[in-house]
């Protein structure tokens, strides 16, 4: 039975520079990157491919040597020209420099009806579609090996200025639906597509068949999967669940129906910054500068890969995360503030403590620069992450328990059902300024390799 | 502002690793922050963005809450002490005399108690290396509210330096520590110099002038315990006929609600208060569960006192309870202090309900004191994590039950 959920707790952080529902024509990436520090969890990252080497689109280029029956390959055609490594060797970039026509590598078509679970998930795994699935508890890339206890797609994003799916996904309705019919036999339980219960559901969702459709109306995070599976099926100690993102699905069906990798998706060049946030075709790992450079209202700014809460900075020239669908350009806020604690402020806030008048105008759009608003303190306000949480959860003692590396209080609160972007909102409207996200992270790798 | 940014960016190496006063580096850090807001930007993964708000203005906005309560309390000060020394008796004659009595014995006060704990902050911070904590922004206001404006300076200093060493500093400084350190500063100074803060002497400054005929100085708390103690009238008459020398209505409930009347110099206005309250509550800093099971509690418990009154005190209409003494400051600014009260949304609800109770049960039955708003704080002070552990336990029982396994 499909269920809606409406949440109150939540804030909509409402910014400046949303995208037009229209594809700009941008001059196309040259160079296109895999980062293995997109794949949260890939323990022993082996590179296959050489500087130099060609690739096709879909050509193994990695391998994580902790779960090597995953593959990760170009999302492009073209020449490897770097594979940059860090301190320690760390691997940071495999670089590929992009062909004018990209041409794929192409493998059989699966034939869903003839397949069993296992070789599907064998074919899935070599084909470079299977990172697309994420594993919770951990937020890791799932493993091949398990069987999870149900498949969640939420088909709505409500982060700040986020892509509207049923736009970048028009013209996939078949690739979709057959990504949906993969999902339905990787799993013994249900497959759960989550839609914006506030407004009509896009028909590209409300077409697609085997599945259970299941609506959630709120603020944000209504939007993150970690939320809607807390409220359909809860995730406890042992259970592992399956989820995967829209865009994801409509490349695993296209690998369905084709038989071919293909790491095109639209996405959404968002922010105050902009002189034309809009929407445009590119392929998975583009560089972000010629959407950019030459888009800019000031010089002076923070290019993000993805959105405001959850993204990561990344240089002019830097390449857009595997999971991202967004990129987002704000000021940069490295400067001083005469009195800045105690002036009268416009600038959005869920508090409404002395001269903090965002509130007034509810419906504005902000323009927010990356300034940290003040200093690291000990934990003072009490009840705002409730309030910013719509889950059975206590976000403080959870993080408390975190600092005090207390597994049993860890798992009690509920780490198993959570990533990041769950808490993402807390970060933001933290008096205290504490690196939230980081300390879930910190928590989740405590208790996944102990 | 760019002289003033100038300049600390000059002086700045000075105070650096490496610098000639590296030692001194958080007393920089906190005069620089409190002139610029840091030009921190967010981290490179996480939040890229963060709300307006900081500590600093979050504590800002506690002790604007308090200022309809401390220019109250100045002007009472100078009102009490012209109506106890024989002035007159209208309530907005020799406004300008009021207000400078007042201001001469409170603003001393003020100042007296921001010296002494920003000095404990700044030693602390410098030692410890840690940043200085803008607690004490509220704690500093805090402190001269509760206190009789008679009480002599140097123990306002001791008490706070023992407040702020004793509750917080030694709990890692704001955020760590268990009890509320304005409440320990009252509580360290009614055990340690009870004479200068009990009693009906206190709660009016008389100076060099003789007090008016059959002036008696005595709170309205003390009217009503001795009230039970004679047996022979109901509390709400001793309280109307209660130093009718300084005119018929002194205690009368509007009075008392309105605060004109002896006491400590920022709890004696209910009304004050809850201006305060509605401060707290509209900018969101306190909680508003708190404060209304707080009050709730109170009333709560003196209808139970009704029920069983065997004493005129116990007899009192609980409405009483909320005008006299300091529960309704207390209650207020006290009791939804973030970091000693519990911190879980259902912890607040029995921790305002209990403290309200409490200070009821305290005044009626404690025959040594008549206030208990001050006890029943730090006594749940005391047990706020215990409720939180409970609350807690609800919520893990909740997600255990739920597992199929």
């Amino acid at each position: 039975m499909s269920k809606i959920v409406k949440l109150k707790k939540g804030f909509d952080i409402n910014l400046a520079g949303k995208a037009k529902q229209e594809l700009a024509d941008f001059a196309s990436a040259q160079t296109f990157a895999i980062k293995p520090t997109d794949f949260i969890g890939l323990q022993r990252p082996k590179v296959l491919v050489k500087e130099g080497d060609t690739v096709k689109a879909g050509t193994p280029i990695l391998i994580d040597k902790a779960m090597d029956q995953v593959i990760y390959v170009a999302p492009v055609s073209g020449e490897i020209v770097e594979v940059k490594r860090g301190d320690r060797r760390k691997l940071l970039e495999i670089r590929i420099l992009a062909d004018s026509t990209i041409t794929h590598e192409q493998s059989e078509k699966l034939d869903l009806a003839s397949l069993d679970r296992e070789a599907l998930v064998a074919k899935l795994a070599a084909s470079g579609v299977w990172p697309n699935i994420i594993q919770r508890p951990y937020g890791i890339v799932a493993n091949p090996e398990d069987t999870p206890k149900s498949i969640f797609v939420s088909a709505f994003d409500t982060h700040p200025l986020a892509p509207d799916y049923a736009f970048t996904l028009k013209g996939q309705e078949q690739y979709l639906q057959a990504g949906f019919d993969v999902l339905a036999k990787l799993t013994s339980g249900k497959v759960h597509l989550n839609v914006d219960g506030a407004k009509a559901v896009p028909s590209i969702f409300s077409a697609i068949k085997g599945v259970q459709l299941n609506k959630f109306e709120g603020p944000h995070p209504a939007g993150n999967v970690g939320v809607q599976i807390h409220h359909l099926d809860p995730i406890n100690k042992g259970e592992i669940a399956w989820t995967v993102n829209p865009q994801g699905v409509a490349q695993i069906g296209k690998f369905a129906l084709e038989g071919v990798y293909d790491a095109a998706k639209v996405i959404a060049v968002t922010g105050s910054e902009l002189t034309k946030p809009a929407y445009v075709k590119t392929y998975l790992g583009a560089c972000v500068s010629s959407f950019v450079k030459g888009n800019l209202n000031s010089g002076h700014v923070r290019v993000i890969s993805g959105n405001v809460l959850t993204g990561e900075k990344i240089a002019l020239e830097g390449f857009l995360g595997y999971y991202h669908n967004q990129i987002t350009v704000i000021p940069e806020g490295d400067y001083y503030e005469f009195m800045g604690w105690a002036k009268p402020s416009t600038r959005l806030s869920f508090h409404r403590a002395l001269g903090l008048l965002s509130f007034l105008s509810p419906k504005k759009e902000h323009v927010l620069d990356s300034n940290a608003r003040g200093e690291e303190r000990a934990f003072v306000q009490t009840g705002v992450f409730e309030s910013v949480t719509p889950m059975d959860i206590l976000p403080v003692y959870l993080l408390k328990a975190i600092m005090a590396n207390d597994f049993d209080e860890m798992e009690e609160l509920g780490i198993y059902e959570i990533i990041e972007e769950d808490l993402a909102l807390c970060e933001f409207v933290d008096v205290s300024k504490h690196p939230v996200q980081e300390l879930v992270r910190k928590g989740i790798e405590l208790i996944q390799y102990s | 502002m760019k002289f003033l940014r100038d300049l600390m960016d000059k002086q700045k190496p000075l105070f650096e690793k490496g610098g000639k006063l590296e030692k001194l580096y958080y007393a920089f850090e906190a005069g620089e922050t409190f002139l610029f807001s840091p030009n921190h930007t967010t981290g490179i993964k996480g939040a890229q963005v963060k709300d307006a708000i900081d500590l600093k203005r979050m504590m800002i906005t506690v002790v604007i809450a308090m200022i309809p309560c401390l220019l109250f309390g100045i002007y009472n000060t100078g009102h009490q002490h012209l109506l106890a020394t024989g002035g007159t008796a209208g309530l907005w004659e020799d406004f300008g005399d009021k207000t400078l009595v007042g201001l001469k014995l409170v603003l001393p006060l003020v100042i007296v108690a921001y010296a002494a704990g920003g000095l404990v902050e700044a030693v602390f911070a410098v030692i410890r290396k840690h940043p200085i904590n803008e607690g004490f922004l509220v704690t500093g206001m805090l402190i001269p509210l509760v206190v009789p404006a008679t009480t002599p300076l140097w123990q306002v200093a001791l008490a706070t330096v023992f407040a702020v060493v004793i509750a917080k500093e030694v709990f890692g400084g704001t955020g760590m520590n268990i009890l509320n350190v304005a409440m320990t500063a009252r509580a360290f100074l009614y055990f340690a110099y009870p004479a200068q803060i009990s009693g009906d002497q206190v709660w009016t400054y008389l100076g060099d002038k003789m007090p008016v005929d059959g002036f008696s100085g005595a709170t309205a708390l003390s009217v009503v315990y001795n009230a039970g103690v004679d047996g022979t009238q109901s509390a709400v008459e001793a309280l109307a006929q209660h130093n009718t020398a300084l005119g018929a209505d002194l205690f009368s409930f509007t009075n008392l609600f309105m605060g004109w009347i002896p006491g400590s110099v920022g709890e004696t206005s209910t009304l004050m208060a809850l201006i305060g309250a509605l401060i707290l509550i509209g900018t969101g800093v306190a909680s508003w569960k708190i404060i209304v099971s707080g009050f709730a509690g109170a009333y709560v418990m003196g209808f139970v006192m009704n029920l069983f009154a065997v004493n005129e005190y116990m007899a009192l209409p609980p409405e009483y309870h909320w005008v006299m003494g300091g529960l309704a400051f207390g209650v207020v600014f006290m009791a939804t202090d973030p970091v000693s009260a519990s911190q879980t949304e259902t912890g607040k609800w029995i921790y305002g309900l209990l403290i309200g109770m409490l200070t009821v049960i305290i005044r009626v039955t404690n025959p040594a004191y008549p206030e208990g708003i001050m006890l029943a704080v730090l006594f749940m002070n005391v047990f706020a994590p215990l409720i939180d552990y409970y609350v807690v336990k609800a919520n893990k029982t909740r997600r255990l039950q739920r597992a199929t396994v």
